[in-house]
């Protein structure tokens, strides 16, 4: 299928840009496609696949959470929407340029920059992004190339939110663990041949105050070969009993936390949760070899020896050319949804998802989220009759010779079968294309 | 699993619950709210937005609470699809401050 073959928009109403096609960018579009106004939605991917972090963020074995895209599937099938993938916001057409063309343009560019600890070392080799590891492991093409040594003994990952568990988690996985799930193949390869038998997950807090929710931490209760354990230094007996006893997610982290505390360790891995320590440096010649943590009054803190650290406390957004940026929050600069410049709206522009309120929440909350953006964007469209000086299509056709193929969502769902053919052979859901080149060539036959 | 609606949710009627859900897996009547455990994909996001507690995953519920299991199945095959929010019931704020939330 030739690239210029999108499917065709609406012409007549208002024209709205979406700009990311992860799960708040499909909610904005949905509440903005059921309001009733007349108007249509092109969503614009860097990228020839949609999804954002339901394909390169949720861990290949929680199928059932990726099973929401079959929602996102339904709303790419209500008229009006466009699916503009291969195209780069930012660096194939300005944000001026959108705003240009279309009545609203409504941000949904994500957290995909992964913040930095700030303490000497961390950029020693050895020593990475948790969110790079998880982009690699789900074959995003940019992280594709990545090489992770697992060449070592122990590895330590630093935070206690979702997605340190996620990295955990598949260290502690077998081969045969991951083999039927979609990972992607390199990285199958490479933790097949992972000599790491220990796996530190260190945060500052007491167990009480670990972000990562009790249904994650539960999955570390049916590991093949990994045993988990809490290290007994840092807790006391008291720690495991919650201050509120009315709230039930609370208590049960703490549960699996007190039993984790039980474990008597058999088997060949072993994920040991640390808690009270504050990273200081990373040490190491030529590459990590240890960490050292801030001390405490009340005891000392040993170092802890590993080849590996993956940093995973928190993420921003990539600041975007036009689009005034709070530096605090590491979000685009909005009030509720709406672009700011201080105290002042810039009108058509919008934001939601986590480059509106940082990355929080499931799934779900990025819907919620995605609604009151779009109600702010049609409760400001009447005054915006009018306004735009270009049009959509035209703009689409200068932007072609720009880049390297336009995708559509038929060019997805072509792609999307490819995969699952190439997974089938293999006894998985799906082996991902791991290059933009692969999965432009899967949209010719 | 799959999350399950309990009784608390009975004649208050939130439906917070419903702008959050990723896959639209809420039905109603006309006392409560339902999940459709065919459709939940236990992203749990439903859980910490309801404002009476009364959404737990199922393994979760204490033993007298494991008919709500059914319950959920049960309605959700029999009522309709919730796709918005809807004003909560009569008496739903004086019930949320009654269980002390």
């Amino acid at each position: 299928m030739m690239g210029s073959a999108l499917d065709r928009a609406d012409a007549g109403g208002f024209r709205i840009a979406v700009v990311g096609s992860g799960p708040s960018g499909f909610y904005a579009t949905e509440a903005l496609l059921r309001s009733g106004t007349p108007l249509a939605v092109d969503m614009f991917e860097r990228l020839p696949v949609p999804y954002g972090l339901v394909r390169f963020g949720v861990a290949p074995d929680h199928p059932k959470l990726k099973l929401v895209t079959a929602a996102f599937d339904r709303i790419a099938t209500t008229p009006g929407f466009r699916f503009i993938g291969g195209v780069s916001v930012g660096r194939d057409v300005a944000v001026d340029e959108l705003r240009e063309s279309y009545d609203a343009v409504v941000l949904a560019t994500g957290a995909d920059v992964s913040r930095s600890l700030g303490v000497p070392g961390e950029n020693l080799p050895g020593s990475h992004h948790a969110g790079d590891f998880v982009a690699w492991y789900n074959g995003h093409p940019d992280y594709c190339d990545c090489d992770f040594d697992l060449d070592c003994e122990a590895a330590t990952v630093i935070g206690h939110g979702n997605v340190a568990l996620d990295v955990a988690r598949i260290l502690a996985k077998t081969a045969d663990e991951l083999r039927r799930t979609d990972i992607a193949r390199h990285a199958l390869e490479v933790l097949a041949e992972s000599r790491i038998r220990e796996i530190h997950v260190v945060g500052r807090g007491k167990p009480s105050q670990a972000k990562f929710t009790a249904k994650e931490l539960r999955d570390f209760l049916d590991l093949g070969a990994c045993e988990t354990t809490v290290d007994p230094r840092d807790v006391a007996p008291d720690d495991f009993t919650p201050e509120n006893p009315q709230d039930p997610e609370l208590a049960e982290k703490l549960s699996l936390l007190r039993a984790f505390s039980q474990q008597v360790s058999t088997k060949r891995r072993r994920c040991v949760f640390r808690f009270g320590l504050s990273p200081v440096a990373i040490r190491g010649q030529g590459r990590v070899q240890t960490i050292a943590f801030a001390q405490q009054p009340s005891r000392a803190i040993g170092d802890i020896d590993c080849g590996l650290v993956f940093r995973s406390v928190g993420r921003r957004t990539t600041p975007l050319a036009g689009v005034p940026y709070n530096e605090h929050q590491g979000v685009h600069a909005n009030i509720e949804g709406r672009v700011v410049e201080g105290a002042s709206v810039i009108s058509g522009l919008y934001v939601c998802g986590w480059s509106k309120r940082g990355p929080s929440g499931t799934i779900g909350t990025n819907r919620g989220c995605g609604m009151a953006t779009a109600e702010a964007v049609l409760a400001d469209l009447p005054a915006r009759t009018g306004r735009r000086s270009g049009d959509p299509d035209a703009l689409l056709a200068r932007l072609r010779p720009r880049v390297a193929r336009m995708v559509s969502y038929r060019d997805w769902v072509a792609i999307d079968a490819a995969e699952k053919h190439r997974g089938a052979l293999l006894g998985k859901p799906r082996e991902k294309f791991v290059s933009v080149a692969d999965m432009l060539a899967a949209t010719d036959v | 699993m799959a999350y399950v609606v309990t009784d608390s949710c009975r004649g208050c009627r939130f439906t917070e619950c419903v702008t959050v859900c990723p896959v639209e897996c809420f039905h109603v009547d006309d006392t409560m709210t339902y999940i459709d455990p065919e459709n939940c994909i236990d992203c749990g996001g439903c859980v910490p937005v309801c404002p009476v507690n009364a959404i737990e995953p199922d393994y979760r519920l204490a033993a007298d609470k494991k008919f709500w299991i059914d319950v959920n199945r049960k309605r959700a095959a029999e009522t309709p699809v919730l796709t918005a929010r809807l004003p909560p019931l009569p008496g739903a704020d004086a019930r949320r401050q009654e269980l002390g939330r």
